[in-house]
């Protein structure tokens, strides 16, 4: 697939092209509207614990996940709703992780972000932050090993995950491996509430790259095209054989860490910042600019009716009953501990 | 469970004897060979064959499936999971169980929750080169399988012959669930049998060792050749001590455990590790709680000393539990 950004836009569609002001407008609206829904089903009481949306980071996420192929891995973190439908993750499933029904991929047992469906290769992450750099490399070495050739593993991580060991070893790992790694870092400024200046000294964290051999990218992540462009670009880098890439996007989170957060120690500078742009607004401006702004009306039309099916849906779906659940964490027959110990 | 014939490890079992490590060696091989979607992965086990030599001559045989990791256990393990759910079957060795701790992240919250969470499975198998060896000290001696038992979603074994060392490993390897490995270094060299076994004691099965009537002494790894000494001192002086091998801890065969200790109405249960939780803590509860009116004396358990593990000879024959300790915790109980 050619990368095509801004400026080719207005000739006709060709064969294989894709349109990002469709593609990742399109995906970030649906994120956005659903994400709404989510946060409104919390506040109703309707969501049992957390929330954590992804408001404002959706233009760095989705095009990560728009980046990727069917085969490839993704490993999303907790503000990748984008990048998760972006990828493929059927809505309804998101739905249903939240409401725990006993048809989504985790049945009520794991829930909200922590989702994720191995048969279309979304790894469900763990809480512990940079556990999933290390699993993606893991996948890639097992599609080396089997033959697998031509795929990539996206992962994500915030400006908080950087400072773990395990985000270290894992990217130290795929760099001496040279594997197919994308890990997109969206550094917001905060980690929960903590900000930058207590989670790292470097002036920048795409400066890190050098330091681990990688091939490093920085993007305004505010901007949707240029996020489309530097993915789609790190992606395709990886893709050919030019081992892993950092990618980092400076935005900001337009909400709190999870709906149960004010976000009130975000300071008001940051957020009147051109970091603090809300890049669902960009994108608006963007589509206006291309004279698309009635495909923009339609697209958020079409959001609306989508998000609005998937939770009807699953508001009817059956949730898990205790008495009928298999009590067992281990699959091999004659391992399961859970009837011997009462 | 696998069907162990032997017959293919040329070169294996024209040897005089094979060691405890030479059978870990040997299943590793054979899986290899048998299993296209079996690697190992770890520090220096590639062209140097291992800290222990677990994996001497693997990485020439199999070229590219017997690979060295840097130094970061948690990427180790995490790498494990990520190939595990692509279809693989991992085997990661650490170089000492002691460092696994680094791991333990990716181990207990990554690859055990997997399954449960997902319903797809996460097979890999993590080999811990476990317990005191002279003069190693407090990082280089401990026993980790309390830890691993503790989580749901594991498996764990601690084999104590040679023979329970290969058919184990091998059904660890075929097993859908992740598996710790607790192999005993202090076996590794000095356990030696005449030739690999062809035949396997049944999985999860605990073994009786030597069979007793007045006492039973329920214990794993290389405390069960410790118990072994201990009972032969108390024939000498007229008891019957019924020696049971766990085998695999967890899970726990309470069945046998309840068994023998319905024979013999008492019970000791040794483990290397340290005393607060772990497996003798778990039969002792399990024999209080379900065999309470099976027991003749109150349940006892003898492990080590709640201390780190202490590097001079002296120190570490009186921390951890021996046959003159487990002789004595016997003859404490058979008085009661």
């Amino acid at each position: 697939m050619a990368i095509r950004v801004a400026g080719a836009l207005e000739s006709k569609p060709k064969k294989g092209f894709v349109d990002p002001i469709e593609s990742l407008g399109r995906t970030m609206l649906r994120a956005r509207v659903l994400e709404d829904k989510l946060g409104n089903l919390y506040r109703a009481g309707r969501i049992v614990g957390g929330v954590y949306l992804g408001k404002g980071q959706e233009a760095l996420s989705g095009a990560g996940g728009l980046a990727l192929r069917k085969g490839d891995i993704f490993a999303p973190l907790i503000r990748d709703m984008a990048g998760r439908l972006g990828f493929g993750e059927p809505m309804v499933d998101a739905v249903r992780a939240y409401l725990g029904s006993r048809l989504g991929p985790m049945k009520g047992r794991d829930g909200n972000i922590h989702r994720g469906d191995l048969s279309i290769g979304i790894l469900p992450m763990i809480s512990h932050l940079g556990a999933m750099v290390a699993a993606v490399a893991g996948g890639l070495m097992a599609k080396r090993m089997k033959g697998e050739k031509g795929r990539v593993g996206l992962t994500c991580a915030g400006d908080g995950a950087t400072s773990t060991g395990s985000f270290h070893e894992g990217l130290n790992l795929a760099a001496v491996e040279k594997l197919p790694l994308v890990v997109v870092v969206a550094d917001n400024g905060y980690a929960y509430s903590t900000s930058s200046e207590k989670q790292f000294a470097c002036e920048d964290l795409v400066d890190r790259a050098k330091g681990y051999g990688l091939e490093g990218h920085g993007v305004d992540g505010t901007d949707p095209m240029a996020c489309w462009k530097v993915l789609h670009h790190a992606v395709e880098r990886a893709r050919g054989g030019a081992g892993p890439q950092l990618v980092v996007g400076k935005l900001l989170r337009l909400c709190g860490h999870g709906e149960h957060d004010d976000g009130l120690y975000v300071e008001k500078k940051m957020r009147s910042s051109a970091r603090g742009k809300d890049c669902v607004s960009v994108m608006e401006e963007e589509a206006k600019a291309k004279g698309r702004m009635q495909d923009w009306r339609n697209w958020k039309e079409h959001a609306v009716s989508e998000v609005e099916a998937a939770v009807r849906q699953v508001l009817e779906e059956p949730v898990p009953d205790p008495f009928e659940e298999d009590w067992c964490a281990t699959l091999t027959a004659g391992t399961c501990e859970a009837s011997q110990v009462s | 469970m696998c069907h162990v014939d032997g017959g293919n490890l040329r070169g294996v079992t024209s040897l005089v004897s094979v060691t405890y490590l030479d059978a870990i060696r040997s299943a590793q091989e054979r899986a290899l060979r048998e299993d296209p979607r079996v690697f190992l992965y770890g520090q220096d086990i590639g062209r140097f064959g291992g800290a222990f030599k677990a994996t001497k001559n693997l990485a020439e045989k199999f070229p590219g499936r017997v690979m060295d990791s840097p130094i970061s256990e948690d990427a180790m393990v995490g790498m494990a999971v990520g190939a595990a759910m692509e279809g693989m079957r991992p085997i990661v060795e650490m170089q000492f169980a002691d460092f696994s701790t680094v791991g333990l992240n990716q181990m207990l919250n990554h690859a055990a929750t997997t399954y449960w969470r997902t319903g797809k499975p996460c097979p890999m198998v993590l080999r811990l080169p476990s317990g005191g060896t002279p003069g190693s000290g407090p990082f280089h001696s401990q026993s980790m399988e309390a830890i691993y038992c503790h989580y749901p979603g594991i498996v764990v074994m601690t084999p104590a012959t040679v023979e329970d060392a290969y058919t184990m490993l091998l059904e660890a390897i075929e097993m859908a669930d992740p598996v710790v490995f607790c192999e005993h270094k202090l076996l590794y060299y000095h356990l030696k049998s005449e030739a690999l076994p062809e035949s396997a004691v049944p999985a999860f099965r605990a073994r009786v060792v030597r069979a007793g009537r007045d006492i039973t002494c329920v214990t794993y790894s290389a405390m069960v050749h410790e118990a072994v000494v201990a009972a032969e001192e108390l024939a000498e002086e007229g008891y019957e001590v019924e020696v049971v091998d766990l085998r695999t801890v967890k899970p726990l065969d309470t069945d046998t455990i309840l068994a023998s200790v319905a024979r013999t109405g008492r019970l000791l249960a040794v483990g290397e590790s340290w005393p607060w939780g772990g497996a003798s803590a778990e039969v002792v509860a399990r024999v209080a709680s379900e065999g309470f009116e099976l027991l003749d004396a109150p349940p006892k358990r003898l492990n080590a000393k709640d201390t780190p593990i202490p590097y001079h000879p002296n120190l570490w024959a009186a921390h951890r539990p021996t046959a003159v300790r487990i002789a004595a915790g016997l003859r404490e109980v058979l008085r009661y």
